[in-house]
């Protein structure tokens, strides 16, 4: 597939270049940083020549138009792209420094470290203490009480402890889609990963729920680097501090939230902010 | 008309009938199985009649088993005499029992030459250790020949006595079985030992010598413990002949019979509704629990029941690793490609070889060269006398392992594909690698589809034949393939089987017309057996899917 005729006239190298140049001006420290990305499935390319720094103990937001490269891009974090055969990827991505592509890396310890939260809620069928205590066991934890407390906090942290202390050993597909969604988070929690990847963690859920799960993402960024895909734009406004526009696989602007959605630089994000796009 | 036609109603019709259909010939199989099988352990009353056999007239006394009527034609042709304007004759099928007196258990008779029905009350029916039932009138009960009871007060006499001596019976059974058997089963213990030692050519001839005399020592010491235990037995089998019975036959001989070779006595013209049943269950649960008699046409089908089970229970252990372990290489780990598109047609297609195919392949692979190497390498001393190395039970359901290996296969990967990909996905981002994600969240999610296929494996097994003809099921095994003795299981036992058992009771028996009843009896046991291991399994399938209960179910 050829994708250069819908290039978009804007090259998304000179805005990256100024916005990285912005976020060093505000001295953000760099969680993770990717260095010319470029990613094939077979032969088309779905994302192309990406560079970005991620910060620290922020919310990044991904939007732009289904098919964008957003929820790829995403996968790359953790290396969930390596589960598709025909998926090839080209470029670094550096956590703490380290390229995460390289041979020598660990791949379940890099998940470890950086934890993710699908668009759909995806508990384990077993109960609501095992599956936050999944990941822990997974690490060789044994002990009853360190387990107990580790299940606990995270539950306290997602917000979720009240709804669910008397019932711990129920299966965790009784609970609430929304519910099941700060279940996720609350494992993904469990293990303290440094970042947290979020795949349009709201969009199965009703807007309850996802002004819970919204308050909950602003309360975490206190303690994690979080990466949030997102197809809604008010919530991306809503909860995050840096907004990344991705079209076709390319970058085309990356900014702070409040400046990106107010006065962007590129014609292509104004288009589609302001829902002219298509 | 039309309208009706788009309405789609005709199709609604269709499938309601097709379904009714289904529903309809199966509940009239096992409704025929049902009441041909229960039947026949209903006493029916004893008739007693006059048979006009051209001219003479002979005392008639038994049991009518069938009745039906016929054209004229096919019984003048028989060689019976109808008058020549009729057309339709009814026949009776009497079982009129006495085989070691009259050389037959059934005969037809035609209704027209014989006379009036009566139900007389002093007719006894024995069931008989051999020779099958009597049928007769009760004379007298003895005691050493001496005479204790006659006329009324006689049967009385001999139900009590009858239980007495059906207690030493059982008791001698139990002392053949078990204290002798325990004996022969040391004695053969030694004859290997003493080959052994003959064959290990490491030991000194002095060793060999001392070992020899030790053994010797203990067959003596085995073969003495055998005597005093024949004395025993002997005593035992005379106090249980002690006591007989003089009854008169329908044709007017006296017979006298030993209590100890009767199993059971009754008067069936006498006995209530509920005194029938209770002989009813007592019958059924003599038929289940107790071994065969007379080429298997009396008797129970305990080990033909054990037999199966066993066998199921051994297959069930070694096709469920067998074809999960296959299922999730193939699903999780092969590369999807040429190759495992040709293994996968290659096991569906296994489900399609006829069975018998099976049975050849077991044959001679599983018994001649598996079981033979073993022989070789194990069991020398025992050659040339086989141990794996003949039909055995290990064999048969390895065969059969083999048989329901696809069923397993297949629905095991279709548990492991419907699995939702965000659930891998989930487990992998918190850091399992992939093989902790396997056997955390994939293999306990996809139990009840393994469940599902082990459900059907075992549906299948239990009702095959055809295969274990050759490898393992017999007429008559001797022994059952779990007793006392060490390895307490022995999967190298021949086994009887119910499928087989239904053949050979109702194509290979000398007495087809008293075995047929037992061959609807025993299919329905047969069914009774696979829908309790089908309805545990399924328990456990469901247990499982409600704790492993997720959205996509």
């Amino acid at each position: 597939m050829n994708t250069e005729a819908n290039k978009p006239r804007v090259s998304a190298g000179l805005a990256n270049a100024e916005t990285r140049k912005r976020l060093n001006l505000r001295n953000e420290s760099i969680s993770v940083e990717v260095n010319n990305l470029n990613l094939y499935y077979g032969q088309s390319q779905a994302l192309k020549n990406i560079s970005m720094g991620i910060p620290q103990k922020r919310v990044t937001a991904f939007i732009g138009p289904s098919g964008c490269g957003k929820s790829t891009l995403l996968r790359c974090f953790n290396r969930m792209n390596d589960l598709v055969d025909i998926c090839r990827i080209e470029g670094e991505i550096r956590i703490d420094g380290e390229n995460i592509y390289h041979p020598s890396v660990d791949v379940p310890e890099l998940r470890r470290k950086v934890g993710m939260v699908f668009q759909k809620p995806n508990p384990f069928p077993k109960s609501i203490y095992e599956n936050i205590a999944y990941g822990l066991r997974l690490q060789g934890v044994k002990n009853r009480r360190k387990l107990d407390e580790v299940v606990e906090n995270s539950l306290k942290r997602a917000a979720l402890w009240e709804e669910v202390k008397d019932r711990l050993n129920d299966n965790a597909f009784g609970l609430s889609g929304g519910q099941q969604q700060r279940l996720v988070i609350a494992r993904a929690i469990a293990i303290e990963p440094e970042v947290i990847l979020l795949d349009e963690p709201c969009s199965a859920l009703d807007p309850i729920s996802t002004a819970k799960v919204e308050e909950l993402i602003i309360d975490l960024k206190e303690s994690y680097t979080i990466v949030i895909v997102t197809h809604n734009m008010q919530q991306a406004a809503r909860v995050s501090d840096f907004t990344a526009y991705m079209y076709l696989g390319e970058l085309i602007e990356y900014d702070d939230t409040a400046k990106l959605f107010t006065n962007p630089s590129q014609k292509a994000t104004e288009d589609y902010i302001t829902g002219r796009y298509g | 008309m039309r309208q009706w036609f788009k309405s789609g109603d005709p199709w609604i019709w269709l499938i309601g009938g097709a379904v009714s259909i289904s529903l309809i010939m199966v509940i009239g199989l096992l409704l025929l199985i049902a009441v041909r099988g229960l039947g026949h352990f209903w006493q029916p009353p004893i008739v007693e009649t006059v048979f006009n056999d051209r001219g003479e007239e002979v005392r008639v006394l038994g049991v009518i088993r069938e009745s039906e009527t016929v054209t004229a034609q096919v019984v003048r042709e028989a060689g019976f005499e109808v008058p020549e304007d009729q057309l339709l004759v009814t026949r009776y099928l009497f079982h009129l029992g006495n085989r070691d007196l009259t050389g037959r258990d059934f005969q037809w008779f035609i209704g027209d030459a014989l006379g009036e029905f009566s139900f007389p009350r002093d007719a006894i029916v024995l069931e008989r250790q051999e020779w099958g039932n009597f049928f007769g009138y009760l004379v007298a009960v003895k005691e050493e020949g001496v005479v204790v009871a006659e006329g009324e007060a006689a049967f009385t006499e001999l139900r009590q006595r009858l239980t007495r001596s059906r207690e030493l019976v059982a008791a001698t059974i139990r002392m053949e079985r078990f204290d002798i058997g325990q004996i022969n089963a040391g004695i053969e213990r030694e004859r290997l030992e003493q080959r052994r030692i003959e064959m290990n050519e490491r030991l000194s001839d002095e060793e060999r010598a001392e070992r020899l005399a030790a053994s010797e020592a203990e067959v003596q010491r085995l073969n003495d413990e055998f005597a005093s235990l024949r004395v025993e037995l002997e005593a035992l089998r005379a106090l249980a002949r002690r006591d007989s019975l003089v009854a008169l036959t329908a044709d007017g001989r006296e017979v006298t019979i030993n209590l100890a070779n009767v199993v059971r006595a009754t008067r069936a013209n006498t006995m209530t509704v509920p005194q029938k049943m209770r002989e009813y269950v007592s019958r059924f649960w003599d038929f289940m629990t107790g071994f065969p008699r007379e080429a298997n046409t009396e008797g129970g089908i305990f080990p033909a029941i054990f037999g199966t089970v066993m066998m199921v229970i051994i297959m069930s252990i070694v096709v469920t690793p067998f074809g999960v372990l296959a299922a999730i290489y193939l699903r999780e780990y092969a590369r999807q490609g040429p190759v495992t598109r040709v293994v996968r047609i290659s096991v569906n297609n296994l489900a399609g070889v006829p069975s018998i195919v099976f049975g050849v392949f077991g044959l001679g692979f599983f018994v001649y060269f598996l079981g033979g190497n073993i022989d070789q390498l194990f069991f020398p001393e025992r050659l040339p006398a086989p141990t794996f190395g003949s039909p055995a039970l290990i064999w048969a359901s390895l065969t059969l392992a083999l048989l329901t290996l696809p069923v397993v296969i297949v629905s095991t990967e279709e548990g492991l594909t419907r699995i939702p990909r965000a659930m891998r996905e989930g487990s992998l981002a918190l850091g399992a690698t992939k093989a902790e994600t396997l056997w955390k969240v994939i293999v306990p999610v996809s139990t009840p589809a393994m469940m599902t296929g082990l459900i059907l494996a075992v549906a299948r097994a239990a009702g095959e034949v055809a295969p274990l003809m050759l490898v393992g099921v017999v007429k008559l095994a001797p022994n059952l393939p779990v007793d006392g003795q060490f390895p307490f299981i022995h999967l190298e036992r021949r086994i009887m089987h119910l499928g087989f058992h239904i053949y050979d009771v109702g194509f290979q028996s000398p007495n087809a017309e008293a075995a047929r009843p037992l061959v609807y009896a025993t299919a329905l046991v047969l069914v009774g057996l696979i829908l309790v291991l089908n309805l545990t399994a399924i328990a456990v399938r469901n247990k499982l899917r409600e704790r492993y209960k997720s959205e996509s179910d």
